[in-house]
């Protein structure tokens, strides 16, 4: 499934620089590191953080995109950086496990 | 490539949100040169646990990658305040970080672990009140 095609099911983009990318898994975590240490290539990164850092780890660990989920909202300014740095994000605004689960049967 | 590359940077102290800069750039680097992504991936995170770090605890420092045919080096180093138990660090959980540095999302006490995870050899020259030197390679 192509992150843009996460659109389609309520989703809303934040930054989508490379909608055309696959999604491969689902990591949640608001822990930085723990998320470098665990999430894999090309998953989608659930969490509720939204400062810079978000951004940077979401590059540097190749996520294939951040979700927000709560439906918090992603900083102006952050939000050019993210599409700066080639980093996809969007927004649930459903809770995280509920946002989970929708994530679960959309990649089944 | 037959001769190495060097790519130097310091590394600002305090600064979260300049944090990651050195490392996004290597990344953008080793992109450049066409390595692979599991490559690029692992010294990315490798890099930005060390420039974090260095932020949270030693009010910065320098960073040093090399690149041959062979390996990548990075090498971090800085003024701080030492690792006063390196056993202790490379502990995933332990951490010394504040409260203020949790809010943003670090001080989870995988720093170190993820350094030495997602490297083949980690090397960590420390004394108290001198400053660490951090030696990591990734081999190709």
């Amino acid at each position: 499934m192509k992150v843009s095609d996460l659109l389609a099911h309520g989703f809303e983009a934040v930054s989508l620089p490379d909608g055309e990318r696959e999604i491969d898994g689902v990591y949640i975590g608001d822990l930085l590191s723990w998320v470098m240490g665990r999430a894999q290539m090309d998953n989608a990164w659930i969490t509720i953080m939204t400062n810079v850092n978000v951004i940077a780890v979401a590059s540097l660990a190749d996520t294939s995109c951040v979700i927000l989920a709560e439906g918090v909202e992603m900083p102006a300014d952050l939000v050019e950086t993210a599409q700066q740095k080639e980093v996809n994000i969007l927004v649930s605004s459903q809770p995280i496990y509920e946002t989970a689960v929708q994530l679960a049967g959309l990649l089944s | 490539m037959s001769e190495p590359l060097i790519f130097h940077f310091d590394v600002d102290g305090e600064n979260f949100t300049s944090a990651g800069q050195a490392s996004t750039q290597v990344k953008r680097n080793l992109r450049q040169l066409g390595l692979s992504p599991d490559i690029i991936r692992r010294v990315s995170i490798a890099m930005y646990e060390g420039e974090i770090n260095m932020v949270i605890h030693a009010n910065g420092g320098t960073a040093d990658v090399i690149v041959t045919e062979q390996y990548i080096e990075i090498i971090l180093a800085d003024k701080g305040p030492g690792i006063p138990n390196v056993e202790q660090a490379m502990q995933e959980g332990f951490s010394t970080a504040t409260d203020s540095i949790r809010s943003l999302g670090f001080g989870a006490g995988m720093g170190l672990p993820n350094m030495k995870r997602y490297t083949d050899t980690l090397e960590i020259d420390t004394m108290v009140g001198v400053g660490t030197t951090i030696t990591m390679y990734v081999y190709l």
